[in-house]
């Protein structure tokens, strides 16, 4: 039987022993989430970003909407029947890091995905309270009015890759063509995108045509959210974890 | 233990020092100039200015008459820096609150501009209230209990301050990033790449000052407080460097995409966003009630024994305890379950500490009469009792469902944070004051006790409403109509928030008026006048006994 003023008199000891003791539980709960096959369900559909909503997903992060809005449907009846079906693990496998929120000062986002037109996100981005007057959002009205940052927009894929998003040569080559592409500005390119890029939406998301703007690339993001995976296809009961 | 002459070495420091901080200038001139933002060229310029205000320094002591040539004395000069830093960062971090208090309660207070936003202000608020007043608390108060607990000096005579200012450093890049935007999203670890490495190397300079000031000791023991303020400084240096695991766009960039991605970095992140509050707010809060609790009762510590035992019991559960932030959600169950399980026997060490400071004052109650310091400080335990028996309550997933998601959350953790860490913080800056300035008395302890009374009322009234919203907010979410249709609209429960928001408001505001009227004491204490008020009756103990 070790004494413990051993310990206390012997401050290395006491170090070592102290990383000892708080490494277990990370070691046991964390690690295995990354090689159990189970962590993350089969499914359909899911891709990574476009670089047009990467770069709203951006937006979303340096806004910081993760303080107020969830991104997680828990398995509970009424935020299914609220929100949609609760979401999978697979759904945020390219999102580094992961935007689940911890506070519901908003509603949950995970399926906002073609829930409101364009035209409502954008104005509801510029005056939330004239069309939800309870509304406590703040506005972004200067969204529509900068000009979407593109110069890194490449590098944005390739450090996605390099922490595992499978974007291949092609779509990091085209990421500037393609954002333009799915903003509406350059119409050939539509066929290339969502070639590359399934189900992704072209339009002019903010009904301004002359520039591509943040709200652009935000509203291409939440547009998208929820979208990919086909429900129609998944079992649940093959994914039991 | 070594002699503590032997530090005549920081001269031989002064150079390779000076060395470094004239690179660290040029490379902030690099980021200046080559920046890809003006996020990046401002943290640039501020790096720039702490390297030079640094060689000024560095200068300066040079010239002074050597610090302490024999090493006698304690070093209190950095001490003294550390409580007039803790206290500015505290006003500011609770004003802030205050702020985005108001901002729920009437939303055109965020002025529709990027920098005013609650989402930007939201990371400014807690970081600097955990991080800079926090941090800065425990800084101080961890190198005032090593000196005196070790009846040694501070080791070295450059480094602690490097600590210090480069500490402060990280906080306002931290703080400044936020306005401009400049965050990696995830909670409480908010701050970039080049914030979080910069951290780093402070961290490792802070476990080296303590560490070489344990080996300095001239007591055989290393005493209890040191013990939770090392798992401390350790656990946050593993904590923050996995968490923050992330590959920059650019180096000459501010953006930076996480090494984990969807559910292992939801797990990771609330492994160390747990951890923060089991670490940060709790372990080096308990080195602080382990030291100034005993101090200011003038009575030992109740029980050795029970302080091994919370000791490695509470370090060893808490970092189990993530997964109760994640119930229901995509993580899988067993984690979960796990998470619960550990959460729950958090219990049982986080009221053993709680024991153990309160029964500390067997024998020496009547003082909570006479001393508002020591009440603050009592109640601060009381506090902690509370929120570690209401944290594994909520940690319970059928509790978890309804609270998660709600103000509930917001009530626990500011019991916790207003109520355990600023109330301890606050009984350990005001006795701390006064010895370090060499101050017979506070200026005025009818003004402490004015802050104690203040302040608990807008505790109160901040908790209090935060439950009701939470519970209310939670049960409207679930509520089912006799046709078996969702009741409420989402919007409905937002609107239903509106009173207790305002009440909320009020009790923050009650907060930073009782951390206003003690600045004004601790700055009448510093300028070393004495309120004269009639001091409360009966001292039988010996009033203050020498500090060393």
């Amino acid at each position: 039987m070790i004494r413990h003023a051993t310990i206390e008199k012997n401050s290395i000891l006491l170090l070592v022993l102290i990383l000892i003791v708080v490494a277990i539980g990370g070691i046991v709960q964390i690690a295995p989430l990354f090689y159990l096959e189970s962590t993350i369900e089969k499914v359909e559909g899911m891709r990574p970003y476009t670089p047009l909503e990467l770069a709203g997903r951006n937006i979303y992060v340096r806004e910081g909407c993760y303080n107020c809005h969830s991104q997680m449907i828990r398995s509970l009846r009424d935020e299914v029947e609220r929100y949609g079906p609760y979401s999978l693990a697979a759904e945020s496998m390219y999102d580094h890091p992961f935007q689940w929120g911890s506070k519901r000062t908003g509603p949950d986002l995970a399926r906002v995905g073609g829930r409101y037109s364009d035209e409502w996100h954008a104005e509801h981005m510029a005056a939330p309270r004239a069309l939800v007057p309870e509304s406590v959002m703040p506005g972004y009205p200067f969204l529509a009015e900068t000009a979407l940052d593109t110069a890194q927009i490449a590098d944005d894929l390739r450090a996605n890759r390099a922490v595992g998003v499978p974007y291949s040569d092609a779509m990091i080559e085209a990421a500037l063509a393609d954002a333009r592409a799915q903003a509406d500005l350059e119409a050939d390119g539509a066929e290339e995108l969502q070639a590359r890029y399934p189900k992704s939406q072209v339009r002019d998301f903010d009904g301004n045509p002359a520039m591509i703007s943040e709200l652009d690339a935000l509203i291409a993001y939440l547009q998208m959210l929820g979208t990919l995976v086909d429900f129609d296809v998944y079992k649940p009961e093959e994914n039991l974890r | 233990m070594a002699e503590m002459n032997d530090h005549g070495g920081h001269t031989a420091m002064r150079y390779p020092v000076g060395v470094a901080l004239a690179g660290g200038a040029l490379l902030g001139i690099f980021f200046m100039a080559r920046g890809a933002n003006a996020a990046m060229v401002l943290h640039g310029f501020l790096f720039l200015a702490f390297c030079v205000g640094g060689i000024f320094l560095l200068i300066r002591q040079a010239y002074a008459a050597p610090a302490d040539a024999a090493g006698t004395t304690y070093n209190d000069a950095v001490t003294r820096t550390g409580v007039i830093i803790s206290m500015f960062w505290g006003v500011v971090g609770f004003l802030v609150g205050l702020a985005i208090a108001l901002q729920l309660a009437f939303p055109v207070l965020n002025f529709d501009l990027p920098w005013t936003n609650f989402g930007r202000l939201r990371p400014l608020h807690t970081s600097a209230v955990i991080f800079a007043f926090g941090g800065n608390v425990l800084i101080t108060t961890s190198f005032h209990v090593v000196q005196r607990t070790c009846r040694a000096r501070l080791a070295g005579e450059i480094a602690p301050w490097f600590v210090l200012w480069g500490y402060n450093l990280f906080i306002v890049i931290a703080a400044t990033g936020y306005l401009l935007g400049v965050t990696q999203s995830k909670e409480y670890a908010e701050p970039e790449w080049y914030a979080d490495l910069w951290l780093t190397l402070v961290w490792v300079v802070y476990l080296l000052v303590f560490l070489a000031t344990l080996w300095r000791r001239r007591e055989p023991h290393i005493y209890v407080a040191n013990w939770f303020f090392l798992a401390f400084i350790v656990t946050v240096a593993m904590l923050h460097i996995v968490n923050n695991l992330a590959v920059p766009v650019s180096w000459t960039g501010t953006k930076s995409y996480s090494l984990f991605a969807g559910v292992q970095d939801a797990l990771t992140q609330w492994w160390y966003g747990h951890n923060a509050v089991g670490f940060f707010l709790t372990a080096g809060f308990l080195g602080i009630m382990y030291y100034f609790v005993p101090k200011q009762a003038q009575r030992p510590v109740y029980s050795y024994r029970l302080s091994i035992i919370h000791f490695w019991s509470l370090i060893f559960l808490y970092i189990w305890a993530g997964p109760h932030h994640l119930h229901y959600t995509a993580l899988p169950q067993w984690a979960q379950t796990l998470g619960m399980t550990f959460s729950i026997m958090l219990w049982m060490p986080s009221w053993g500490g709680m024991i153990n400071g309160l029964m500390t004052l067997s024998g020496a109650w009547d003082k909570l009469r006479t001393d508002p310091v020591l009440r603050m400080l009592v109640v601060s335990v009381a506090f902690y009792g509370m929120s570690t028996f209401e944290g594994p309550v909520m940690s319970i997933r059928a509790v978890n469902s309804l609270s998660h998601y709600t103000d509930w959350t917001i009530g626990h953790v500011h019991s916790g944070a207003l109520g355990w860490v600023a109330f301890v913080s606050f009984g350990a800056l005001y006795a701390l004051t006064p010895i370090l300035w060499r101050r017979q008395r506070l200026y005025s302890l009818q003004l402490v006790s004015a802050h104690f009374w203040i302040a608990s009322i807008g505790i109160v009234l901040y908790i209090t409403a935060m439950w009701v919203s939470g519970i209310l907010q939670g049960l409207m979410w679930r509520a089912y109509d006799s046709l078996g249709f969702l009741e409420y609209s989402f919007v409905e429960t937002v609107a239903a928030m509106h009173p207790f928001y305002v009440i909320r408001a009020a009790g923050g505001a009650l907060f930073v008026v009782g951390a206003l009227v003690m600045a004004y004491n601790l700055w009448r204490t510093v300028r070393g006048d004495l309120r004269s008020e009639a001091l409360p009756a009966a001292q039988p103990s010996p009033a203050v006994a020498p500090a060393e």
